[in-house]
């Protein structure tokens, strides 16, 4: 298993106020499962997503990442784990615009340190998997939206992590863009790689193989009835 | 680290006109210290130049009683000063700092020295040994030096140099003329010049009556014959040159001790000494330079206001970096990682202002030596120091920029557009 989420609260202070967000949360995602998780805006699937990435800390709650339990390790300990085990991508695409997209993927290899001849292959090769060889000395400003997402994905790809986290990863992406997006994950998961996608458009997450909607900061496997978590989208 | 480099450098690139401005005070506050230093180091070495002359590094150790120089011409010879023998002077050239000694007598005289009836007056008669003109530098110009001859047979002969022969002469030639000393007759055989002809920079009333030399003429006898116009069993002075300038000091005051040691004089404050010119140069230099320290300090609140600024445009660079942070820590940068980069980043910001700063400063220091007339003289020491220590201002001014962009919650920065 590699998610195993346990009764994960989380609550923000607001002016002094308790604000929970997430309330009892427990999930469990198989290896090489391909989930999509739906959600209103300001229903938690971010906070969510974050608490997965070890970017954030449930109030309390046990998650355990591939068998270990990540909530005991340190700041230093969970930079490293983001690092190697998890991939991100998210919807504005979070490139550094005065970079070369190979430089961009090339990135976490240097957090890995990892020697730039090695870091110039390795991120070679991963925008070869996103079918943008031929793009590596673009800067972002010359490549359209799909094509800035598939630069982010390859660097998301370029550690081999197991795991890929997406938010919105269509959001900002015209139908065909999306589309070839959404062929990249199927490609990337029929090559075994988790991918736990939120979105909250109906015809994306259907591309998924399961569908999780979170609605007020609780998690249901089926729509509950009468609430709309999503929205019919052009996809 | 090199990856952090070429960030900075692309960052401050990328924003030429607000780098240059905040490099700005360190340029000014660097500028200023280099033009200052540059004028301290100008004015020292022309002082210690002034003093000490070009090259000879010679050092007098002289008889003293007291703290004077004892005058033959009116006062009697002490008793106990010993002859300085072979073996003695043998200890003296064998000193690591001496490279040559030679012994020497002289007397200022006023009504002593005649050419018919030319008086030098003022000038000097130096009874001298066969190394003294080696170890002073001194070239023959004109006849010949002295030979062994001189000194073994006793020849009343003289040497004269460029001053005494202007004197006595008046641009006659004075080779095979006589010349009178105390009624004595000596046949003028050679004229001797400096080696290097040294004027001292004179731009003020104080530096004449400090650096001045005196331009009265000297007479050069044999010592064999000094006896002759003078007196018998007279002490000797010791005139030695030291290897290097640095060395004048150790030269002369180890010479002394050897001389000091054969001494059995029962007036204790009869003693040899050297004159010390690089202590003296030290003392002239310290009045100097203690004026101008002051500007130093006023130069170094330009470069903390050039920090504070460097703080201030850091702090705004990571605010505008935000979601960039965000975004590095999501995907695995370390705390230490970010720290670094913007560290690095501050550091090259405030070093490149150094750099321009020393460039500055140098060319400002030029402008005030052809303004003004002030010598100035670059130290590489201090502009490396200078450029060294901006880099540590751009480090200390860094750090709370960078330590607030290192602890950026990455959820709240990846969610700031």
């Amino acid at each position: 298993m590699i998610l195993n989420l346990q009764n994960i609260y989380k609550n923000y202070n607001q002016d002094k106020l308790e604000v929970p967000v997430l309330k009892n949360i427990s999930l469990q995602v198989e290896e090489g499962e391909y989930v999509a998780i739906m959600g209103p805006s300001g229903s938690g699937k971010t906070t969510l997503m974050n608490i997965i990435g070890c970017l954030d800390r449930p109030t309390s709650g046990s998650y355990e990442l591939a068998g270990e339990s990540v909530l005991s390790l340190k700041d230093r300990e969970l930079s490293s784990v983001r690092l190697n085990r998890i991939g991100f991508v998210f919807q504005s695409f979070q490139l550094m615009p005065r970079e070369s997209a190979l430089n961009n993927v090339s990135l976490p290899l240097s957090y890995a340190g990892i020697k730039k001849k090695e870091r110039r292959e390795r991120a070679g090769k991963a925008l070869e998997r996103v079918g943008l060889a031929d793009r590596a000395t673009f800067k972002p400003s010359q490549l359209s939206g799909g094509q800035k997402q598939r630069v982010a994905i390859a660097r998301a790809m370029v550690n081999n992590p197991k795991l890929l986290l997406a938010d919105e990863p269509t959001g900002a992406l015209d139908s065909k863009s999306g589309r070839q997006v959404l062929e990249l994950f199927q490609k990337l998961n029929d090559e075994g790689v988790t991918i736990v996608m939120i979105t909250h458009d109906v015809n994306v997450a259907n591309q998924a193989k399961r569908i999780l909607h979170i609605i007020d900061g609780e998690i249901y496997d089926q729509n509950p009835a009468g609430i709309e978590t999503g929205e019919e989208g052009s996809v | 680290m090199f990856e952090n480099l070429r960030l900075s450098f692309q960052g401050i690139w990328s924003h030429k006109l607000r780098s240059f401005l905040t490099m700005l005070g360190i340029i000014i506050g660097i500028a200023a210290i280099i033009a200052i230093v540059s004028t301290i180091k100008g004015t020292n070495e022309q002082i210690e130049q002034n003093l000490i002359g070009s090259g000879s590094n010679n050092v007098n150790v002289q008889l003293y009683q007291g703290d004077w120089t004892i005058d033959f011409s009116y006062e009697s010879v002490p008793q106990g000063v010993p002859v300085i023998s072979e073996e003695i002077l043998r200890e003296i050239t064998d000193l690591e700092e001496v490279e040559s000694a030679a012994l020497y007598r002289y007397r200022q005289d006023y009504d002593g020295v005649y050419y018919q009836n030319t008086s030098l007056s003022g000038g000097y008669v130096y009874g001298v040994d066969r190394d003294y003109f080696i170890t002073c530098d001194l070239l023959v110009q004109k006849g010949r030096g002295f030979v062994d001859k001189d000194f073994t047979d006793f020849h009343k002969v003289a040497i004269l140099d460029e001053d005494s022969a202007n004197a006595l002469f008046q641009g006659e030639n004075p080779i095979g003329k006589t010349i009178e000393v105390r009624q004595q007759p000596f046949v003028v055989v050679g004229v001797v010049t400096k080696k290097d002809v040294f004027e001292p920079v004179i731009n003020s009333m104080e530096d004449y009556y400090t650096y001045a030399q005196d331009s009265s003429g000297k007479v050069y006898i044999p010592e064999a014959v000094w006896p002759v116009p003078y007196r018998y069993d007279e002490p000797q002075q010791l005139v030695v040159k030291a290897g290097s300038t640095s060395d004048m000091t150790g030269a002369g005051k180890k010479s002394a001790d050897i001389l000091n040691g054969y001494l059995t004089v029962s007036d204790d404050t009869v003693s040899y000494r050297s004159e010390n010119l690089l202590e003296q140069a030290k003392q002239i230099q310290q009045l100097s330079e203690s004026t101008n320290r002051m500007l130093i300090w006023i130069a170094g609140i330009s470069l903390l206001v050039g920090g504070i600024g460097v703080m201030n445009i850091m702090l705004v660079s990571v605010t505008e970096r935000t979601s960039e942070i965000g975004l590095k820590k999501a995907i695995g940068a370390r705390k230490t990682m970010i720290l670094g980069q913007f560290l690095t980043e501050s550091a090259v910001l405030t070093s490149l202002g150094g750099v321009f700063g020393v460039l500055v400063g140098i060319i400002l220091a030029e402008v005030i030596s052809k303004l003004s007339d002030m010598p100035v003289a670059i130290s590489i020491p201090a502009a490396a120091a200078a450029v060294v220590f901006s880099m540590v201002i751009g480090i200390v001014f860094g750090l709370i920029p960078s330590y607030k962009a290192a602890n950026l919650d990455p959820i709240v920065a990846l969610r700031h557009e």
